[in-house]
Order: C-alpha cells, then sequence, then structure tokens
C-alpha cells in the first residue's frame, strides 16, 4: 500500500472521534485503537457485558449466481476454499480460507449463504485482492460486488443477546452461525451469531446512512462499551482465533495453522468433492502425514509478555530453534500472558517446554492448548 | 529540584540522587500497564541506555535513563503491581534511584513549565 495515500474512513469514523478514540492507521483506514475507558476495561467490559466494534473496514463482498442457482455459487466457489460450501445450508455461515497453489492463505473470511446469493466478509488488507481473486476465477459464473455502501458493526459479549433483543425480540432464536435479515430501529440489516472474540455475539451490516444512527442507539444501552481495535486483538488472542498477516498469511497452510476444523469432510481426501482447490495436493498430503510445523497456543510461565516475532528454542541457551511466536501479548480475562505460534514437529505436544527470546534473555513457555478461555457460542 | 526530559520521564533530584519515574502523559498514552522490568542496583548506565522496560496489554516500551549514573534502588511495589504507574505515575509510581555521574549535567533538563508546553 502506499504509505503516502489519505487514510479512509468507515461511516462510523465521527463517532469514533466523538466519543474520544485514539485513532490509528490500520489497512488503511484510520481506527479507534482504544476509547477512554483504555483497552484492559474494554476488554474485560465485553467478556463480562456487551462490546461494540466498528468492523466497516471489512470487506463485504456478495456472489450472485448468474444461473440464479445458488448451487452453481457456491461450487464455483468451492474451486478456490477448502470449505463445504455447497453443503451450507440458507441462512448459515461458516469460516473459510483462500488458499494458493502452495497450500499458503490467501486470506481468510467468513461465508454465507443468503438463499439466492453468497456473502462473504473478508479481512480489510486483502478486500482488494481477494475481489480481483473472485473476478478472474467466478466471474463467468457469478456477479459480484464488494459493496462500498455498507458499514459492518459486532456486538460481542454476555449480554449481547439481550441489548439486540429489546430491538428485535427473534434474535434469541438464532444459533451461532446463523444469519438472519431484520430491520433495527427500522433500517433492514444483515445479522450473523459470530463473531471473533470467542463470547456469543453478533455481526450486523447495516446501510452506511443509517450506520451512526443506529450504532449510537445500541450503545446507548448501559450494558455496551464501544471497543477499539486494541482490545479487539487481546480478545482473540485469548480466543485462539488467527489474525492474518500475523499468524496465517501465504507462507503457512491450513495444516500447519491447526485449521483443519475448517475443511469440512466433503473436501477431505475420501469426501464428494474431495480437492479441487488451489493447493490441494500440498494441503491434503499434509493432512494425511502431517506437516512439519504447526500453530499452538504458549503460556509464557513468567509475567513478562511475549509478542510476535520472538524466536522459540528448545533449551535455554537459544541453542537449538524450536519455532516462532507469532502473535502474544497480555491476556485481561486469563490476567496472564498468552501468545501463539509456529513450532517443530517435535515440540508440539502439550506441556512442552520452551524458551522465547525475550531482550537478549530465554523465558520459559508452556506449549498450551487453544483457545486460553472457554468460549460461550450459543450451538 | 524537578526536572522532565522529552522521553517522558520525571526526575526528583535531591543532592546527587535523582529518584526517576514517566510522567502522567507518558502513562496515559501507555495505558494500562501489565508488566515491568527494572534494572538491578549497582547498574551503571549511560544517558539514553535502556534503563527500563514496561509492557501494556498491547505493546512494550523502553524507558530510558535520563543522566549518566548508577542505579542504587529500583521500586519493586511496581513490578508487583504494575498499574501504580498508570495510578499514581509522579508518586507510588517511581521506577528507580539513580546517583547522578554530574548532578550538573541536570540543569539542562526540562522544567515543569517546558514539559508542560512540550506536550501541550
Amino acid at each position: 500500500m502506499d504509505d503516502h495515500s489519505p487514510l479512509k474512513r468507515t461511516p462510523l469514523h465521527a463517532l469514533h472521534v466523538s466519543l474520544g478514540a485514539r485513532m490509528v492507521p490500520f489497512a488503511g483506514y484510520d481506527m479507534p485503537v482504544q476509547y477512554p475507558a483504555g483497552v484492559m476495561k474494554e476488554h474485560l467490559h465485553t467478556r463480562g457485558a456487551a462490546g461494540l466494534f466498528d468492523v466497516s473496514h471489512m470487506g463485504q463482498i456478495i456472489l450472485r449466481p448468474k444461473s440464479g442457482k445458488i448451487e452453481d455459487a457456491a461450487l464455483a466457489l468451492e474451486k478456490l476454499v477448502p470449505v463445504d460450501v455447497l453443503g451450507l445450508g440458507e441462512n448459515r455461515q461458516r469460516y473459510g480460507l483462500f488458499t494458493n497453489d502452495q497450500g499458503g492463505i490467501l486470506d481468510d473470511l467468513m461465508i454465507a449463504n443468503r438463499g439466492d446469493h453468497l456473502f462473504l466478509v473478508v479481512n480489510a488488507a486483502c478486500k482488494d485482492a481477494d475481489f480481483a481473486h473472485l473476478q478472474d476465477h467466478l466471474g463467468a459464473t457469478c456477479d459480484l460486488a464488494l459493496l462500498d455502501d455498507r458499514a459492518l458493526i459486532a456486538l460481542q459479549g454476555p449480554r449481547a443477546e439481550c441489548v439486540l433483543a429489546e430491538l428485535w425480540a427473534d434474535i434469541a432464536t438464532m444459533r451461532f452461525m446463523d444469519v438472519a435479515e431484520a430491520a433495527l430501529h427500522d433500517v433492514p440489516c444483515i445479522i450473523s451469531r459470530s463473531g471473533y472474540t470467542g463470547e456469543d455475539g453478533f455481526e450486523i451490516s447495516i446501510p452506511a446512512a443509517s450506520a451512526e444512527d443506529v450504532t449510537r442507539r445500541i450503545l446507548e444501552h448501559p450494558d455496551v462499551l464501544p471497543i477499539g481495535l486494541g482490545a479487539r486483538d487481546s480478545l482473540r488472542l485469548e480466543a485462539g482465533l488467527c489474525l492474518y498477516g500475523n499468524d496465517i498469511d501465504t507462507g503457512t497452510t491450513p495444516v500447519e495453522a491447526a485449521l483443519e476444523w475448517a475443511m469440512q469432510k466433503a473436501r477431505r481426501a475420501g469426501g464428494a468433492r474431495e480437492g479441487g482447490f488451489p493447493g490441494a495436493p500440498i494441503i491434503l498430503g499434509q493432512f494425511a502425514e502431517g506437516a512439519g510445523r504447526r500453530r499452538v497456543g504458549l503460556k509464557p510461565d513468567g509475567k513478562a509478555p511475549v509478542r510476535g516475532g520472538a524466536m522459540l528454542y528448545a533449551d535455554a541457551q537459544g541453542h537449538t530453534q524450536a519455532g516462532v511466536v507469532t502473535s502474544g501479548g497480555f491476556g485481561p480475562s486469563v490476567d496472564h500472558p498468552v501468545a501463539m505460534g509456529y513450532v517443530a514437529a517435535p515440540y508440539i505436544a502439550n506441556g512442552t517446554q520452551l524458551f522465547a527470546e525475550v531482550r537478549g534473555k530465554y523465558l520459559p513457555v508452556t506449549v498450551s492448548s487453544l483457545p486460553f478461555i472457554t468460549p460461550t457460542y450459543k450451538r | 529540584m524537578l526536572k522532565f526530559t522529552d522521553e517522558h520521564e520525571w526526575l526528583k533530584i535531591e543532592g546527587d540522587v535523582a529518584t526517576v519515574g514517566i510522567t502522567a502523559h507518558a502513562a496515559e498514552q501507555l495505558g494500562d500497564l501489565v508488566f515491568v522490568e527494572l534494572p538491578e542496583a549497582g547498574t551503571s548506565l549511560d544517558k539514553g541506555a535502556t534503563a527500563a522496560t514496561v509492557e501494556s496489554v498491547k505493546a512494550a516500551s523502553d524507558v530510558y535513563c535520563p543522566l549518566d549514573g548508577e542505579i542504587i534502588e529500583s521500586n519493586q511495589a511496581i513490578v508487583d503491581d504494575p498499574s501504580l504507574v498508570n495510578s499514581d505515575p509522579q508518586g507510588a509510581g517511581w521506577f528507580f534511584k539513580l546517583k547522578l555521574a554530574d548532578p550538573s549535567a541536570a540543569n539542562a533538563l526540562l522544567d515543569e513549565a517546558a514539559y508542560k508546553e512540550l506536550i501541550a
């Protein structure tokens, strides 16, 4: 990206500024990293009540089959993702990955079946490349649109359902990964019961012109606080979720990233539509035989946070390399530092002691299962 | 004598010993601290050398030695409870005591009015 190009603004930019947010550049957007409450309180409030996030910088893409048959869009998209899209029911959503011919990950995304079209949400930094990639491969079968007239907010936490139920009573009937259309304050919205914090919650796509009004009204609820990117990062890290560009990228495969769960049976070896996505021979090979390294949770034994980029060693002297930390920081809900990273196959077992190089010292860390918190998804 | 640096540290100088901490402005900018690493007593440091490290939820930051000197005491209380730095940055949240190699060098640092102008 051109560092000199002006930062883009989401439809909620003025709201963030009026709430006293500290704004930072993120993926080409001027985004709130924290509000006056601060990262710690914002994090804990999300897990204790409800936090509202502006994720409008992410890309919202519609894939509409030219034939009118949703199956045609699903099968076309399956050529780019190792995901069972055909088996995704109407108004259901699932997590997915765009892969490349080397088995690397181009982006991670959400895929929803909206009956007559597919609705995708992709990462902000990748959205233009993703859209071009989709047009190249799906342009013949689908009409594509990268929506620039909709905001996207997330309301996450144990009070999220109650807060939204005051606006739309039927919200309680939604299960994790359900998608529905409903009017909130008379504005037609697309709601999914999902998010990226490990908490029960919702993501809400709102027409841009009404986004600030709807968001302000939700923020008026005493249980809701606005949450910035700082707490979004610590929440997703505690939940063991990958940040694209840190924990997954074109140099990591879905198997190395421990994302096998995102590849349903139909696309695996012996499945009804085995392979047929970029990098399938490599990814299915690793599926059968394991990869040379794997993403694991890492719990520093001491109080010092271990950050992304720290090298991992098998010994306290830093002689034998074992891997690298990709995300790390302090987990406010577990009240302890937490991290994740890639370690070589001999070191992936939970309980394995490794050493992270931090400011010239080798700090003990223990390979730990992810997530660090217990997710509260309403399945 | 109270002095400040443009790296957002304060120094309370009594004789040839400076008690050093970070300013309220710095503490606010860093956000909630979760970890503090302090130099050991007996360590000699040059001006500008990394003396301490503080970590918030999001990031690690260095605290620099404001003048040449020797560490004579570190504040274990902020190691045990880093939030003291946020709640009382210019009191209980002090970092270390520095025996100054040249106390007159402190005259070149900012006074309170100049520091306030810097962060205005």
